[in-house]
Parts: C-alpha cells; structure tokens; sequence
C-alpha cells in the first residue's frame, strides 16, 4: 500500500476505479472549462442564438471579429493593453525599490513601513472607489485632473502591498556577502542593486509580474471611474455596454469577451510555475 | 577617509526611504488620501459648493434606511454562501486530485483556468449560460435530467442564488489550489501508522488530513469572507442589483448612491461601515483561531 495522498485514489488500478475516476476527472475537467470552451467556440460561429452557446459549431467564421472592430472593440483592447503595459512596469519598479530597502536595509520606522503595506493590503479598493474619484479629478498639491487620462488608471495601480511583500520576502534570502563583495569592489547603491541584487531576484519577478498583470488586467471600478468617455475604455468596462446597446450583435460581445479572457488566460499558461509559487508563498492576495 | 558608524547609518536611512519613497508616495495619494477624505464626507452632506457637516447624520440614515439594511443582508449571504461552497468544493476537489501523477497535473492546471480569468468577461458568458428561456445553456442541462427549467437571474427568488453559483465557480479552485498546498505538509508517516493500526480512510481523514489543514481553512474563511462583503463586478454585470433588489449588494448600492444619485456622504458613510464590517470579521477569526490553536 502506498501513502502519498490523504484518499490513495493513485493506488487503485482497478476497472471499475479507473473508469470512476475517468469520469470524475473529465467531469471537473469539463465543469471548470466548459463555459470558457463554450465562448471559444461560439465567438468563432456564424449563425448565433442570442440564448445560447454553440458547443458544437455549424460554420466557421471570423465575422463576430470583424464587427467587433467596428464597434471599437479593438480601441478598448488597446487601451487595455496601454494601461496594463505601464501599470505593470510601474509596479514592478516601485516593487522592487522598495522591497530592497525593506529587505536589506535596516533603518528606524521600518516596522511602521510594513504596517502601512499590511493596512492597504486590508483595505478593499472599493470601499475607497467614490473619495478616490475625487482625488483623482483633483490631486491634492499637486492639482492635476486624472479624470479620462491613461495616468488615472496607471497610477493608484502603482503600488501594490503584495507585490512588495513578495519581492521582500526573496530578496532576504540573498546572501549579504555577495552585496559585501560587490562594496568592496567599489560598486556604488544603485549598481550594487542592479547588477547583484536585481538579476538574482529573477524568479520573483516572473512571480510578481504574472500575478500583477493579471490583477491590472482585473481592474473594474477603477476604469469605470477614472474612463466616463468610451474612448477611453478598458476592454472589461466596455463588455457591459456592448451587451446592453440593441444595435450590437451578440456575435460581437462574445468576441470581445473572448478577447478580455484571453490576455491573462495566456499569462497564466506561460507563467504557470511562477503563479503557482505565488499563490503557495504568500496565500494573501488583497 | 571611512565614514563614521553613525554617519554610515544614517546614509543607510536616507537610501532606505529614498528607495521607498515611490511606493509610500503612491499609497500617500490612492490609498490614504482617499480613506481619509472618504472619512470626513462620511459626515458631511455633500453639495456642490459648500458641503455641511451633519454629523452622524449619514450613519443613521445607513442603519435606518430598508434598502440598505437589505444590502447589508444580500452582502453577507453571498459572502458566506460563497465562502463555504468553494471552501467545501475546494476542499473535496483537492483531496480528489492529491497526488503527483501527470495526468492529475492537468487536471488541476485546468480547473484552475476560472480563478484567472477577467470577471468581467466571465460575467458574461455566465449571463448566457443563465439565460432564462429553456433554450439558455444551464437550463438545456436541466432539460437532459427532466428537470423544468429555471429563471436564474431573472427571478427575485433565484437571482442571488445564481450569482452565488458563478462566484463558487470562479472561487472554487483557488481553495482546491490552496488545499493541495497544504496537503503537501501532510505528515507521511501518520498515514502509515494509522494503516498499521487498521484505521479507515474516513477515520484517516477525520484524525491526520483535516486537522493538518486547518490553519490554511481559517486563511481562505478570512480572505474569502472579505472578498464576499465587497463584491461589486459579479453583481454590477449579472443582475445590478435586479431584480427589484433582489441582489442589490451594498457596494452596488454605494455605487449607484455615489455616481447616479449624488448622494456621496451618505455612499462614503456606506464605504466605512463596510470597511468596518470587514475589520471587524478579520479579528473575530483571527481571535477564534488563536483560541482554537490554545485549546
């Protein structure tokens, strides 16, 4: 007997087990794509019932795509792109710099700096969503109205608790003598953190970028607030209106749908290990 | 000429905040800012040119006030509705695909695929699938097993209930993800000695596996619960709250309060009773682990 699962299902080679567990699997399998495989397969058919889904497609087409540009569909997924683009380099950056001073650096307030990150990690963004609209029509000192600039839904997304905390926690794990080699060398802060510190915190930063680009790609409320004109429009807020306006197909919301998944479906893919790594180390996404 | 131990330290500092300066500059302006202007409109009524301060004014509007109370009430069934349903699908999944065969790899990659996909689009789909009309996808279902077909969203009765079921879709297998983790650190050789003293799988699971996860149980409570009070997108796309408020949840209710009505003292006084609400459930878990671990 072996005792590698709490259930030891491996271990039963059975027919009957085998075919029981055949079906489950396929029956997970099929609960939790099923929706997904059905909106592949309906945003590429021609003939569409406005009820239901195609499993099993009666021609092949293109057309919902093509529609979808005249729609603008392809301007949203733009600025989707814009948006997730910046935010992400902008929060891979911050995240780094300020995970290097938490995690190398000591100094006195530090306590305070991770009681900050654990508090706007609490904070539900949208229970902030109506002051903030506010702020961002109005930046104090600064004065610089945000509302329906790219700059109003790149910046709050900038800092990000769980990003730095992440990046904190593996940057503790390299070796001080390598930094202390590097001082002795005569390599300066700044060269110190890119050419030692950054390059041996790779694996983190595949963590971090997958998980912040699907959170940026997420992003509802804070398009909704920041983009009232539809030319600035993200792909996701831009869903609810398509579907709702009569003279819109529902060819054409299944492909912009399709669109809105794909982008983080495929960063997930690609990024498996990393995502998983991060779900694992830390299981306190905010 | 080496610097003094002191002065050595206090450049330390200086790189320090100058290395954090953007991050703290950014929660500053979008995190703290807003919190704090959220707090003081709370009290205030807000017009377009000179706002009044009212006091407690917006808050008991809030407790007063039927629509919200009923709010407050869909929030929090969701929230535990949801909860429990991906905890204790979750939890079964995992323990159904623990092991390190490929096959079972694949399994778990693709019912993981809801967890990162856009809520938005998903809402979506989901609207199809729920369509009402028994051509609609999951009501086709029904059909196949002789069952009549359902309203879904469309009801009073049903509408907050479906929602429900696409959150334990898309929550499901982030638990099960979470689970399998902590079956990992499950104690190998405690199953071998219960084998040897002839216990079942049951007893097994009852006395190793689910004591061994606990911990990460009251991790997923917490983070889901909290999730749940503040949903906002499933319920905006879904229903809006429809109909007739049968799932009009207190973030869709803030929203519309905020940007339809104008009423934002009141949706700001709303924001912090739900900031409230979701510190305060944070500590009632933390305090019935720590007396849960004591005992």
């Amino acid at each position: 007997m072996r005792f590698d699962s709490a259930l030891g299902l491996e271990a039963r080679r059975g027919p009957v087990a085998v075919a029981v567990k055949v079906l489950l699997y396929s029956g997970m399998v099929l609960i939790f794509t099923g929706p997904l495989v059905a909106l592949l397969i309906s945003a590429f058919n021609e003939t569409l019932d406005p009820t239901a889904f195609t499993l099993w497609p009666d021609s092949f087409t293109f057309e919902n795509f093509v529609q979808a540009g005249e729609r603008n569909v392809y301007l949203y997924l733009f600025n989707s792109f814009v948006v997730v683009g910046f935010g992400l380099l902008l929060q891979v950056i911050v995240s780094v710099f300020a995970a290097y001073a938490l995690a190398r650096k000591k100094f006195r307030g530090m306590s305070i700096v991770m009681l900050i990150m654990l508090t706007t990690m609490m904070l539900p963004e949208e229970i902030i969503a109506i002051p903030l609209s506010l702020v961002l029509a109005d930046l104090p000192v600064l004065h610089l109205d945000l509302i329906g600039t790219y700059a109003g839904m790149i910046l709050p997304v900038g800092a990000w608790g769980f990003s730095i905390l992440v990046m904190t926690e593996f940057m503790k794990e390299v070796p001080v003598e390598l930094e202390e080699a590097a001082r002795i060398d005569g390599a300066g802060e700044l060269r110190t953190f890119f050419t030692i510190i950054l390059p041996l915190c790779r694996p983190a930063l595949g963590v971090i970028g997958v998980f912040g680009f699907t959170m940026i790609w997420d992003q509802y409320l804070l398009p909704l607030i920041v983009a009232p004109e539809s030319g600035m429009w993200t792909l996701p807020i831009a869903l609810r209106s398509l579907r709702s306006d009569e003279e819109v197909g529902i060819g054409v919301v299944l492909a912009a749908s399709l669109l809105a998944l794909l982008p983080s479906i495929i960063a997930f893919l690609a990024f498996q290990r990393q995502f998983m790594r991060g779900l694992t180390s830390g299981a306190i996404k905010g | 000429m080496t610097p003094t131990p002191t002065r050595a330290r206090r450049r330390g500092a200086l790189i320090a905040w100058a290395f954090l300066a953007p991050a703290l500059l950014l929660f500053l302006y979008f995190k703290f800012i807003p919190m704090f202007t959220g707090l003081t409109m709370s009290f205030q009524e807000i017009r377009y040119i000179d706002s009044q301060w009212v006091g407690l004014d917006n808050y008991r509007t809030i407790l007063t006030d039927d629509a919200f109370a009923s709010a407050i009430w869909h929030s929090l069934v969701l929230a535990l509705g949801t909860t429990a349903g991906s905890l204790v699908l979750g939890l079964g999944f995992a323990l159904l695909i623990e092991g390190p065969a490929r096959y079972l790899w694949f399994v778990r990659t693709a019912a993981f695929l809801p967890v990162v996909t856009t809520m938005a689009a998903v809402a979506e789909v989901w609207r199809i699938m729920y369509h009402p009309g028994d051509t609609g996808m999951l009501n086709s279902i029904l059909g196949w097993v002789a069952l009549d077909p359902q309203p879904f969203l469309a009801s009073e009765d049903s509408s907050l209930l479906s929602i429900m079921g696409m959150s334990i879709w898309r929550g499901t297998p982030y638990d099960m993800m979470i689970f399998l983790a902590g079956l990992v650190g499950v104690d190998r050789t405690l199953y071998e000695a219960a084998a040897v003293d002839g216990a079942s799988t049951w007893r097994r699971l009852r006395h190793i596996t689910l004591p061994a996860l606990r911990p990460v149980f009251w991790i997923l409570f917490t983070l889901a619960a909290i999730r749940g009070l503040r949903v906002f997108v499933e319920v905006y796309v879904l229903t809006n709250g429809g109909p007739n408020g049968s799932s009009e949840v207190l973030m869709t209710l803030i929203y519309k309060l905020g940007f339809q009505t104008g009423e934002l003292g009141i949706a700001s006084a709303g924001g912090i009773v739900l900031f409230a609400a979701t510190l305060l459930l944070t500590v009632l878990v933390q305090l019935m682990r720590r007396r849960q671990a004591a005992s």
